[in-house]
C-alpha cells in the first residue's frame, strides 16, 4: 500500500481510533472527514483521496458521502462559519429578518465568504432549540434569541 | 405529578455525575435487570407497560424488540446491535437534546438494560453533528461507567459485556429514518433500505439491529424499577407513560415539559407555555413537529396522546408543537416546511426528489402573488402522488401532512393569495 502523505500523523491516528469502533472501517468515513475538517477547515480532493485510501473505499464513493452531508465542506470556508437556522419555528420568530441583517452587515449572500476571509454565512436546518428562536451556530456554538443588537455583538466579538 | 424522565433535569441543575446519578437511585434498574431478570422478563415488562416509540411513529417498543432472533445461550457470539437514534432533526423538536444534556447517565442506563435484553454487546448512539455538547457529555458518562465497571466486560459481575460508542453525524434529516440511519452508520449516503428484511433481522452489516429514539430508551430504567402498572398509571389516557411535550412559536413561555401522556393541548399551551403573546391569536398548530398535520382551535381540548391526535387526522409525532399565529402567513409557513423537506430529500426515489421541489416552487409562486386557481388542484394532486405507498420511505408522505391539512383548514388564505395577487402578510416575513 502506498504511504499516505497528505494526512498528518494526528489525523491518521484519530481516524484509525474511530474506525476501530466498527465491523468495517468505512463506517468511520463521516467522522474521518470531520477530523480532516477540524484540522484544515475544509475537505480538499487530496484529503478525499487520502481518507478513501485509509478506509479502503474508492474516492468516488467517499466523495458521494462527503457531498451528501451538509456539515462537510468541500470548499474552503472563512475563519468563522455562521449557520443561521431557517426552519419553521425560527421562521415564525423572524429568522428572515435576521438573515437580511446578517447579509447586509457582512455584504455577502448565503453560501458566500467575506472578502477578508473572516466569515462564511450558511443556512442550516432546525437546531433543536426552537424555544429560544431565532438561533444560529457560530463556529458550532449555539447563539439564541437573535435580534439586530445580538448580531452586532456576535460579529464584533468574532473579529 | 411524577416526572421520572426529568427528575434530575432543571434550569439550575447541571447534569449529574455518575456518583450523583447513583445517589438518586441511578443504575439500580440496570443492576436489577442484569442480575435478577432474563431477557424475556424485561421484554414482557415492556409489552405490559405498553411503551410506544417516542421518535415519531409511536410503534410499540416491546413488539419491535420481539422480532429480534434470540440466542438460547448468551455465550453465542454472533453480533447484534442496539442503535440509539439521537439524530433529532424534526423541525420544531427539542426534546432529546434536553434529555441528553440534562441527564446523560439516564440514557446510558437505558442502553445497558436494552442491550442486555436484546443480547447486543455493542451499542451506537447516532447523534447529529451539531449536538456537540450532548456528544461530549455522553462520552464523559461512558468513560465514568467504564471506570466503575458499568460498561465493558462482565458488567456488575453479570457476565454481560457491552461497549457503547457515540457516532456523530454531519447533517441530513433523512438519517432519522431507521434504515437510512443504518446506511449512514455504515459510512454511506443516507438512503433508506427496502423493508423487508427489517433491521431486527438484518440491520447494521446484516446483523440483527434495533433502532430506538433517545426518549424511548430513557423510559426503560423507570419501567424496570417501578413496573408496568405504575407506568400505565402515569398517563391520563390509554397510552402509557409521560412524554416530553414542547411548544414553540409566538407563546409567552416557549419550552419543554415532562407531562402525563394525554394532557390536553389547551393545558400545555395555556398553562405551561403561558398562552399566546399579547397581540397574537392562535390559528392552528402542528402537534408533533414539521411532518405532522395541522390541527386548529377546535382541537384544543384533545388529549395529547397517540390515539386522540391520530383520530383527529394528525400524529403525536415528537410531541413538540409549533404554533401558527394569526400574524403569520399559513402559506408561507407551509412553504418554509416544504423547502425543508425538498432540501432534505435524499433523492433516492423520483416522486420525492422531483415532487417536493415542485411543491415548494408552487408555494413560492403563491407567496409572490403569482399563484393561479389551477395550482390548488396541482397541490392537492401532489398530496396523493407523494402520499403513503407511492414513495420509498415516509419522508414525502410526512411532508404532505402539513400541506394537505393546510389546504383544508386554510384554503381561504391560499385563495386570497391568488385573488389579491400578493401575500396578505407581505411574503416571507414571519410576522
Amino acid at each position: 500500500m502506498e504511504r499516505i502523505t497528505t494526512l498528518s500523523a494526528e489525523e491518521i491516528a484519530e481516524i484509525n481510533a474511530e474506525a476501530a469502533h466498527y465491523e468495517q472501517p468505512q463506517a468511520a468515513s463521516i467522522e474521518a472527514l470531520k477530523i480532516v475538517q477540524k484540522y484544515r477547515g475544509w475537505v480538499s480532493d487530496e484529503s478525499v483521496n487520502a481518507v478513501a485510501q485509509l478506509l479502503n473505499m474508492s474516492p468516488a464513493e467517499l466523495d458521494g458521502v462527503a457531498t451528501f452531508y451538509n456539515l462537510i465542506f468541500r470548499r474552503p470556508v472563512g475563519k468563522h462559519v455562521l449557520m443561521l437556522c431557517d426552519s419553521v419555528s425560527c421562521w415564525i420568530m423572524g429568522c428572515d429578518g435576521v438573515g437580511t441583517q446578517l447579509k447586509n452587515k457582512l455584504g455577502i449572500e448565503f453560501g458566500e465568504t467575506t472578502a477578508d476571509g473572516q466569515f462564511t454565512l450558511l443556512p442550516v436546518t432546525c437546531q433543536g432549540a426552537c424555544d429560544r428562536a431565532p438561533v444560529m451556530l457560530v463556529d458550532g456554538e449555539l447563539e439564541t434569541h437573535l435580534d439586530e443588537h445580538k448580531i452586532t455583538e456576535i460579529l464584533a466579538n468574532q473579529k | 405529578m411524577e416526572t421520572p424522565l426529568t427528575q434530575n433535569i432543571g434550569p439550575t441543575k447541571s447534569p449529574p455525575s455518575l456518583q450523583e446519578y447513583r445517589a438518586n437511585g441511578g443504575y439500580r434498574a440496570a443492576h436489577k435487570a442484569l442480575l435478577e431478570m432474563e431477557s424475556q422478563d424485561i421484554l414482557q415488562l415492556l409489552q405490559d407497560a405498553n411503551l410506544r416509540g417516542r421518535g415519531g411513529a409511536g410503534f410499540p417498543t416491546g413488539m419491535k424488540w420481539s422480532f429480534v432472533p434470540m440466542y438460547k445461550d448468551r455465550s453465542e457470539k454472533r453480533p447484534k446491535y442496539l442503535v440509539v437514534n439521537a439524530d433529532e432533526m424534526e423541525p420544531g423538536t427539542f426534546k432529546d437534546r434536553l434529555l441528553m444534556e440534562g441527564d446523560p447517565h439516564q440514557l446510558i442506563e437505558g442502553i445497558i438494560i436494552s442491550a442486555y435484553t436484546l443480547q447486543a454487546e455493542v451499542a451506537y448512539i447516532f447523534i447529529r453533528g451539531e449536538y456537540q455538547r450532548s456528544a461530549d457529555l455522553l462520552n464523559q458518562a461512558i468513560a465514568e461507567c467504564k471506570e466503575q465497571g458499568l460498561l465493558g466486560d462482565n458488567i456488575m459481575h453479570s457476565r454481560f459485556n457491552l461497549n457503547i460508542f457515540v457516532h456523530t453525524s454531519a447533517g441530513r434529516y433523512i438519517c432519522g429514518e431507521e434504515t437510512a440511519l443504518l446506511n449512514s452508520l455504515e459510512g454511506k449516503r443516507a438512503t433508506p433500505r427496502a423493508k423487508p428484511p427489517f433491521p431486527q433481522v438484518s440491520g447494521l452489516w446484516g446483523r440483527p439491529t434495533v433502532v430506538n429514539n433517545v426518549e424511548t430508551i430513557c423510559n426503560v430504567p423507570h419501567i424496570v424499577n417501578h413496573g408496568a402498572a405504575w407506568y400505565k398509571g402515569l398517563s391520563l389516557t390509554e397510552d402509557a407513560g409521560t412524554k416530553i411535550f414542547g411548544v414553540s412559536g409566538r407563546v409567552k413561555n416557549p419550552g419543554a415539559w415532562e407531562l402525563p401522556l394525554g394532557t390536553p393541548v389547551r393545558e400545555i399551551i395555556e398553562k405551561y407555555a403561558g398562552g399566546m403573546q399579547d397581540g397574537y391569536k392562535l390559528r392552528g398548530f402542528l402537534p408533533g413537529g414539521g411532518s405532522t398535520n395541522f390541527l386548529t382551535q377546535e382541537h384544543l381540548d384533545l388529549h395529547m396522546d397517540y390515539t386522540s391526535i391520530g383520530k383527529a387526522g394528525s400524529r403525536l409525532g415528537t410531541g413538540t408543537m409549533i404554533i401558527l399565529d394569526d400574524k403569520t402567513c399559513p402559506v408561507g409557513m407551509v412553504r418554509n416546511l416544504e423547502h425543508f423537506f425538498a432540501q432534505e430529500s435524499c433523492g433516492w426515489c423520483t416522486p420525492c426528489r422531483d415532487g417536493l421541489p415542485w411543491v415548494e416552487h408552487i408555494l413560492t409562486e403563491f407567496e409572490h402573488g403569482r399563484g393561479e386557481i389551477e395550482d390548488m388542484d396541482v397541490l392537492i394532486r401532489h398530496t396523493h402522488l407523494l402520499g403513503p405507498g407511492n414513495t420509498f420511505c415516509a419522508h414525502a408522505p410526512g411532508a404532505m401532512g402539513p400541506l394537505e391539512s393546510a389546504l383544508r383548514y386554510f384554503r381561504e388564505d391560499f385563495e386570497e393569495h391568488i385573488h389579491s395577487k400578493s401575500c396578505p402578510w407581505g411574503h416571507g416575513s414571519g410576522s
